[in-house]
């Protein structure tokens, strides 16, 4: 039954060659854990992918009962955590997820960056790398206003007035992140917005173009 | 299944011009015999290894969130002058180094812009930097002992601001938030009781909202108590709703005459009869029973 369906498929669309690529591709001796314990380190740029499918299956949760609004945001994830059956884990695996992808994230690219392999011909994949990189970072900016309590309020805040010290056009990228002349309710709605569409957009455009990469050009041979 | 020479698939594409007939597709992917050892296909072989991992590191993972539960504070008051603000722990190094005097003030240009933008765009651009053919770290001194360095003062930076927040809170004996939230609901717990940070307004109804007096109040008291007579907490003026049960008829007399506090006398501005009204419909403001 299922091969039927697949070669009905296949006979239109010819997708073989699609999944036999990734499918067929050879895993080198040097990158394989199974021979080499130390090549471990080749594993965080996969644990860093791992954890991203979790923050965006846990996020899609979160955003079943969060409330991006300031009389409710509030309200909303105290109601998700204590009350939503499982809900505490759901954002539990969010919040300590957040940070794990920045360690996986961090590891990877001091492994890329000592094993020298982001050198030609792969220095498109490093900068996409990078520029995935500050997505996330920007990713948990946005994201740590959320929960709308005090340390979410303040660190923002903060951050603003970070922008705002930038010469010449620090003033208006604080008022077009903030959306007015205050952290308010302009800016809960804002930083929703750019942490739930804008950067995972730009996050899965940004990881396609990396993993495309990696494809056409293979793993970096042994050092 | 791929298109051959001898293609005895049912369906051919004559003449359309949206699929391209491939002529010897070659699908293969480039192989690592150029490298020694043994190289093994990616599925199952690989994958499944790669699942093990997955699997482990999930595990711990969920270990982790089980038994930290993701700390939440108080809900956010921007009128709270005492709060000590705390970035997420990888912004710390940010935090802590644009404190420095030489990175803060006169010279926040070159703290906020000019050493994060050459940092981070040297390491965007590293591929273009360090071009030479060499992979391994130690015949790469510059690079490598660059890199070295700024990870020795992330880590520093990251340290002291955080020994420097602990600080802080010790000479404030300040509890975070997220800690006293958690004792408290714990202790309600404990008592059967359940605990919510989310504060809870109790409204109490307007009693005889179309009185006449209800024109006195708008003429004379919103200005003040607000539009729905809810009062302004911030500048401590009580609410009316509910009045009845503080005050009573007596009390609520004295007060609308002679003032009290910030509250004006209306002494001179309401004759004695529609102070008379307005107390007698305030004195009835109470909670339905």
């Amino acid at each position: 039954m299922f091969k039927a369906v697949y070669n009905w498929i296949d006979e239109r669309l010819d997708v073989a060659p699609l999944w036999r690529d990734v499918a067929d591709h050879e895993v080198p001796e040097h990158v394989n854990p199974a021979h080499h314990f130390s090549a471990f380190v080749y594993c965080f740029g996969g644990l860093t992918f791992f954890i991203t499918v979790i923050q965006i299956l846990s996020g899609m949760f979160l955003t079943m009962y969060f409330v991006p609004d300031i009389n409710n945001a509030y309200a909303s994830v105290d109601y998700l955590q204590h009350k939503v059956a499982f809900g505490g884990i759901v954002r539990g695996m969010h919040h300590w997820g957040a940070s794990l992808v920045i360690v996986m994230m961090f590891l990877h690219t001091l492994r890329v960056f000592f094993t020298g392999s982001y050198k030609a011909p792969r220095e498109m994949n490093w900068v996409v790398g990078m520029l995935i990189f500050f997505v996330m970072l920007g990713l948990g900016f946005t994201g740590y206003l959320l929960p709308w309590d005090n340390k979410a309020y303040y660190a923002t805040k903060v951050g603003m007035q970070i922008a705002e010290s930038v010469p010449y056009i620090g003033v208006y990228l604080k008022e077009l992140m903030q959306g007015g002349t205050i952290v308010g309710a302009q800016t809960l709605t804002r930083f929703f917005a750019i942490h739930v569409f804008f950067l995972p957009g730009a996050l899965l455009a940004l990881l396609a173009g990396h993993f495309f990469m990696i494809r056409k050009q293979g793993i970096s041979g042994p050092l | 299944m791929a298109h051959g020479h001898k293609s005895d698939e049912k369906i051919v594409y004559v003449g359309d011009s949206r699929i391209r007939k491939r002529t010897n597709k070659n699908s293969v992917p480039p192989d690592y015999t150029a490298f020694p050892g043994k190289s093994e296909v990616f599925i199952p072989n690989f994958l499944l290894k790669e699942w093990l991992v997955g699997c482990v590191v999930l595990v711990g993972f969920l270990v982790l969130t089980i038994a930290e539960a993701p700390p939440l504070g108080y809900p956010a008051d921007p009128t709270n002058t005492a709060f000590i603000p705390m970035p997420d722990w990888y912004f710390l190094f940010l935090y802590q180094y644009l404190k420095y005097p030489y990175a803060s003030g006169d010279y926040v240009v070159l703290g906020a812009v000019l050493v994060p933008g050459i940092a981070f765009g040297a390491l965007l651009l590293a591929p273009f930097l360090d071009t030479g053919k060499e992979r391994r770290f130690y015949r790469r001194p510059v690079a490598s002992a660059l890199m070295i360095l700024s990870l020795f003062s992330l880590v520093y930076l990251t340290k002291v601001s955080w020994d420097h927040y602990q600080h802080e809170l010790e000479i404030t004996g300040t509890v975070p938030e997220h800690i006293e939230r958690e004792e408290k609901a714990r202790e309600a717990a404990e008592k059967g009781e359940s605990y919510s940070a989310v504060k809870k307004e109790e409204t109490v109804a307007l009693v005889d909202a179309d009185d006449p007096a209800m024109e006195i109040a708008k003429a004379n008291c919103i200005a003040c108590h607000a539009a729905d007579l809810n009062g302004n907490s911030k500048m401590k003026v009580p609410s009316l709703h509910g009045i009845g049960d503080v005050l009573s008829k007596e009390e609520l007399v004295n007060t609308v005459t002679n003032g009290n506090g910030n509250m004006p006398s209306f002494k001179d501005k309401l004759t004695a009869e529609e102070i008379d009204q307005i107390t007698s419909w305030l004195a009835k403001q109470k909670k339905a029973q």
